[in-house]
């Protein structure tokens, strides 16, 4: 199975659960997929979804010991979450590698870009200091850095922060790992330079043929560069699709929130951007149900009774989980109800009224939330 | 870099004038008359002698003369003479007592340090574990008991139980290293564990600071040892609040060893310090404070340039 598993990677039922004096913060609860080798999967979703969470568990990279961890996370044939810490740190760096958000913090400011690059590539690969600096430099050229020989020699704050996520990017593919992880690569930067980042990002995963998970919150950032998306809510996949195929036909009614909630050109100045009605749910006390349902505008009684499982759309690689899809019969119907009710979540879906984020307590109700 | 040494040293004499304004000011200002006590008892009644005393020793000029006298000869290195043993040069005294209070000093600093780095370091790294306790109690106890007591018992462990070490005495290095270190390591043991507690409880809470940043996380998934990022990468930036605290110390020492010096009859500055005052002989107090105060500014001078050899930022401002 090793050599002809096309999967590099497959999470299977994945948990992080944290205990927490007020109770269980089901943080990832039940996520399942595989990632073929040299594809890119974006995990989308708002802020507190669990996707950073998630892409640290598949690491095995700083769960607190607070932490509950269970499922199965199989990296290259091997069981990650039965490896001890220091079988991971032999990973770390070499097999799989990451890129943080903020590139003004994740440089240490007190040491020389030149060791930042090196330290790992010699302790993993046992090269000289001499072979690693050479390397180096090839890297930071590989990642447009100009002058990278003088750049060796530099401390951290002496660049700007679309060069510090550069070389963030050259530390993680130093060793060339077979998979990255870039959470929220782009959102610390300039719009400018995210742009390039990203295309960065993008080339070097194409040649080096690195399998790569992107989180982030900006449908925007994985749009066109990723294979698949998928997308978070409360700690679960609710959608999960070809990027093409997920901005066309999304099912799932927070996908198409998320979609919507992206600013558009083509819309007149000064309209009123479409924001979500609500707040992402308590992890704790999540509502009872579909978690969605009680910002969705389709939300009807089943929806607060009984959670959706993804269940398989007509095209390949497509799944979902609701019960009300985007697109069917069933959801057109809904919404009407919804708007006869005049249910707040469908009025501002159709622009009728402005979301805002407290949820008048008849729909909580209608939940029975918390 | 050159303007950043070149600022911190015109401030370093700036602060210089001002401190030995202050000490001349202050020792001037001390209550009783310098030439009672050269006298002593049966001077008192000689008036005539009394002011002869007052001439020779130049206490008749106003107070201004006398300092820019007294400036001006500190200058070139002449701090003056004790009244009480005529004829003794301070800056001799000075030269004679300042290597052996700074060798305590410096050897307590560096047993301060030696030992606080460990147990700051593992407090930091098991933070509300067992070796953090274990540690936290190390430095309760070595902060709660005084100088003197930890002097006490470790003559009483080391020279009366285990006989190892001489209880009292000093050895000058020119009687060899061996005989010098003999004499000094409880001395300056004893004034160590102060300073080691109060350098480990920094370490330890610089070091929690440091672990939760980005750019520790950052070298952890670069797969590098627990061990090398904990020394290699957050150390040094947890680092420069000890600095401070181990300049700040130092002087202090310094001025501060007269207790232990005292108690294991060590012929140090502080010792001296204290037998002048009692004597009321103003002008060993005088240079003993200025010169303390100046090394104390040469050190904080010096922590300021060491900041910036282990934070790069700084040279930019």
């Amino acid at each position: 199975m090793a050599v002809s598993d096309p999967d590099l990677l497959v999470v299977d039922n994945l948990k992080t659960h944290f205990q927490v004096p007020a109770g269980i913060v089901k943080a990832v609860d039940g996520v399942s997929f595989s990632l073929p080798r040299g594809k890119t999967l974006g995990v989308v979703g708002e802020s507190g979804s669990g996707k950073t969470v998630l892409a640290r568990s598949i690491m095995r990279l700083n769960v607190a010991s607070n932490a509950l961890v269970s499922g199965s996370v199989r990296y290259d044939g091997q069981e990650l979450l039965t490896k001890t810490p220091r079988e991971m740190q032999s990973l770390w760096g070499v097999e799989m590698a990451m890129v943080f958000q903020d590139p003004m913090t994740s440089l240490n400011p007190v040491v020389k870009v030149g060791r930042q690059l090196t330290e790992h590539v010699r302790h993993h690969l046992g090269v000289s200091k001499d072979e690693a600096k050479q390397s180096a430099i090839q890297m930071l050229r590989s990642v447009r850095i100009p002058e990278p020989e003088a750049r060796f020699d530099t401390y951290p704050h002496e660049m700007s922060g679309g060069m510090r996520q550069r070389v963030c990017i050259a530390i993680a593919l130093a060793c060339g790992p077979k998979m990255l992880f870039a959470d929220e690569p782009t959102t610390a930067l300039d719009v400018t330079v995210q742009h390039q980042i990203l295309n960065l990002l993008a080339a070097q995963q194409r040649e080096r043929y690195m399998t790569m998970i992107m989180v982030t919150h900006d449908l925007g950032v994985v749009a066109g560069r990723t294979d698949e998306i998928a997308v978070m809510y409360a700690g679960r996949i609710v959608e999960k699709a070809p990027t093409a195929h997920l901005f066309s036909q999304m099912k799932h009614p927070y996908t198409e929130a998320l979609l919507r909630a992206i600013p558009k050109l083509e819309r007149p100045k000064h309209t009123r951007l479409d924001a979500i009605v609500g707040r992402p749910p308590d992890l704790i006390n999540p509502p009872k149900g579909c978690k969605f349902s009680p910002r969705c505008p389709y939300a009807q009684a089943r929806c607060h009774e009984e959670e959706p499982t993804l269940m398989a759309a007509e095209a390949a690689g497509h799944s979902y989980a609701c019960w009300y899809p985007v697109g069917s019969e069933a959801n057109e119907k809904a919404l009407s109800d919804n708007l006869a009710a005049r249910l707040p979540q469908a009025l501002a879906a159709v622009g009728e009224i402005e979301a805002t984020e407290e949820v008048p307590g008849a729909v909580v109700a209608a939940g029975e939330n918390n | 870099m050159g303007l950043f040494i070149a600022k911190r040293l015109l401030r370093l004499v700036a602060t210089v004038f001002a401190v030995t304004l202050l000490t001349f000011l202050m020792t001037s200002l001390l209550p009783g008359d310098p030439a009672v006590a050269v006298l002593g008892a049966e001077g008192v009644q000689n008036e005539e002698l009394l002011l002869q005393v007052r001439e020779d020793l130049g206490l008749d000029e106003p107070l201004p003369v006398r300092y820019v006298s007294w400036l001006g000869d500190a200058l070139t290195g002449d701090l003056g003479e004790s009244y009480i043993n005529s004829g003794q040069s301070v800056s001799d005294t000075i030269g004679d007592r300042f290597p052996v209070t700074a060798q305590l000093a410096i050897m307590a600093i560096l047993i301060a340090i030696v030992l606080a780095l460990p147990l700051g370091v593992l407090g930091a790294y098991h933070q509300s574990k067992w070796p953090d306790t274990a540690s936290s109690a190390v430095v309760q106890v070595a902060l709660s008991v005084p100088n003197f007591i930890t002097g006490i018992f470790l003559i009483w462990l080391f020279a009366v139980q285990l006989e190892w070490l001489p209880a009292s005495n000093w050895n000058r290095m020119s009687n060899g290293l061996g005989a010098n270190l003999k004499t000094a390591i409880l001395p300056a043991t004893a004034l160590a564990t102060t300073q080691m507690a109060i350098f480990s409880r920094l370490v330890r809470s610089d070091m929690i600071a440091t672990l939760q940043e980005n750019f520790i996380l950052a070298a952890k998934a670069k797969g590098l040892s627990n061990k090398f990022v904990l020394l290699r990468h957050a150390l040094r930036p947890s680092s420069l609040s000890l600095m401070t605290i181990v300049g700040i110390n130092f002087g202090a020492l310094l001025g501060g060893t007269v207790v232990i010096e005292t108690l294991f009859a060590i012929p140090g500055l502080g010792f001296r310090l204290i037998n002048a005052i009692s004597q009321r002989d103003i002008m060993v107090i005088q240079g003993i404070t200025v010169f303390v105060a100046v090394v104390y500014v040469l050190i904080n001078t010096l922590v300021d340039l060491f900041y910036v050899a282990i934070d790069p930022r700084i040279r930019r401002s």
